[in-house]
């Protein structure tokens, strides 16, 4: 039988302790270990160290494993003066982290010190109660939720790609809705643009979406654009800084254009195309990866572009692409997993499947190649005698 | 033999087609092979004997430009994948 002094001075012994002096010059150099702060909700929120990742001391065991799966990854440990944290360091070396230190003296003599602190900004409990499923994902918490709170994402289209998408990115939290579209609801858009619905015959899109949107999730901001994208207002739509675009145009002029203006401002493009039963998505990362033009430089001349009577799309397609567009908007914007960039997906609804082939970076790209020849806005024909619609 | 597959936008071009067989053993042969059978097809693939500028071919997923062009070799049983562009949207619009 210990008493808590005597367990405590015992499992110091055994664990590796630095100093706050340390922790803060590791802190800065290049290869900084993670700070986990094992302190109880209400410590965190009032301050923490920059950087730090949140685990309660009482849930360690059950999530570190999620959120720090290398074991190998070395990790500083800290709570208030540096006990909990001592006792933690022990448990993860049983658990086989093999390089994890204990700050002694913990956050109080940090802030002691005058080190930097971050003051996270916090979720109110209504949005904790709404995302909480969000909350629950090691990959999201409440760090990724602020970062898509915090997010501007502009959709080209509030039509049958840009109508899951959004409804998705606004239910997730995504804090600004940038929306480009002309048109007005139509009887014929609502067999699959589920963002509007009968009431809003002849509303403009962008404002119907919006009160959709709007009312789905407060915390959300719509931005309408009623306009179609010309290189007249390309510039002046991009110049209000968003974090993606999630490409819905269903026409070649406005793809272009999207392309070049997401280059030239290094903005990346979640694109999505369908036709009757089949779909395409992909990314588009200025710099890290192929541009729409690396796909196809250029749009098929007028007459060999497909016969416009000849479309049609099945009303639920849209719903599977424009969903693959909201999952990579999300992705991309919590900086997780491995994006389309590089792959393109084809979806086929009447098999069901989906194939991938790969979409290399063009050296000889019209626009993100090593000269590029194409270095301002080019206004395509339209290909249809008849006026065209977003999405 | 090679399982070329029809894009939705090029099907009116084949019959209707989704799948079909192709013979030769460089992608120029097989699409050689499909031009004489479907000869609408070949204003919708190439110009002036090259692979039109907007339209892809994938063979086994790699596009065919990142390998020997329309020289790559092509083996028994490859998928071939004809990808021309597609703007793809709204019923009204099509692939305009």
């Amino acid at each position: 039988m210990a008493t808590y002094r005597e367990l405590l001075a015992r499992v110091k012994e055994e664990i590796d302790e630095i100093s706050t002096i340390e922790a803060q010059a590791r802190l800065e150099s290049s290869e900084s270990p993670l700070f986990v702060d094992v302190r109880e909700s209400d410590e965190w929120e009032e301050g923490h160290i920059p950087g730090a990742v949140y685990i309660p001391r009482g849930r360690l065991e059950s999530r570190i494993e999620g959120l720090i799966p290398d074991k190998s990854r070395p990790l500083a440990l800290y709570c208030s003066v540096g006990s909990r944290s001592a006792f933690a360091a022990k448990v993860l070396g049983e658990m086989g982290y093999t390089d994890v230190v204990s700050v002694a003296g913990g956050f109080a003599d940090w802030k002691r010190n005058g080190f930097e602190v971050t003051i996270p900004r916090v979720l109110s409990p209504e949005q904790r109660s709404r995302y909480s499923r969000h909350l629950l994902i090691p990959e999201v918490g409440e760090e990724g939720q602020q970062r898509l709170l915090d997010a501007r994402v502009l959709l080209i289209g509030a039509g049958g790609l840009g109508s899951p998408a959004s409804l998705y990115l606004a239910a997730a939290g995504v804090g600004t809705l940038g929306i480009v579209d002309a048109d007005v609801v139509d009887e014929s858009n609502l067999q699959r643009q589920i963002v509007h619905s009968t009431d809003r015959l002849g509303e403009p899109k962008v404002l119907s979406a919006k009160r959709t949107l709007e009312g789905l999730n407060p915390d959300v901001r719509v931005v309408p654009c009623q306009e179609r994208l010309t290189s007249e207002n390309v510039e002046r739509i991009l110049a209000d800084g968003w974090d993606v675009i999630v490409d819905g145009a269903d026409n070649f002029p406005t793809r272009y254009l999207v392309n070049d203006a997401a280059v030239w401002h290094g903005i990346p493009v979640v694109h999505g195309s369908i036709f009757r039963f089949e779909g395409q998505a992909t990314v588009f990362s200025p710099g890290a990866g192929p541009c729409y033009r690396c796909l196809f430089p250029q749009p098929p001349p007028a007459e060999l572009a497909p016969s416009c009577a000849e479309g049609g799309v099945l009303g639920v397609l849209p719903g599977i692409i424009g969903s693959i567009q909201a999952n990579e908007t999300l992705k991309l914007i919590l900086d997780r997993g491995d994006s389309l960039a590089g792959r393109l997906l084809l979806f086929d609804a009447l098999s069901t499947t989906l194939d991938e082939v790969t979409v290399r970076k063009n050296p000889d790209c019209p626009v993100c190649g090593e000269s590029p020849t194409i270095t301002d806005y080019v206004d395509y024909v339209e290909f249809c005698n008849t006026p065209l619609e977003l999405g | 033999m090679a399982a070329v597959r029809i894009p939705p936008t090029l099907r009116a071009e084949v019959g209707g087609s989704r799948l079909l067989e192709a013979r030769g053993d460089t992608v120029a042969d097989v699409i050689d092979d499909l031009v004489e059978r479907y000869p609408a097809l070949g204003a919708q693939l190439l110009q002036d004997g090259e692979l039109a500028s907007f339209v892809n071919v994938y063979l086994d997923g790699e596009d065919i430009r990142t390998r020997d062009g329309l020289d790559t070799p092509v083996s028994e049983g490859d998928q071939m994948i004809l990808l021309p562009a597609m703007a793809g949207g709204s019923p009204k619009g099509g692939t305009q």
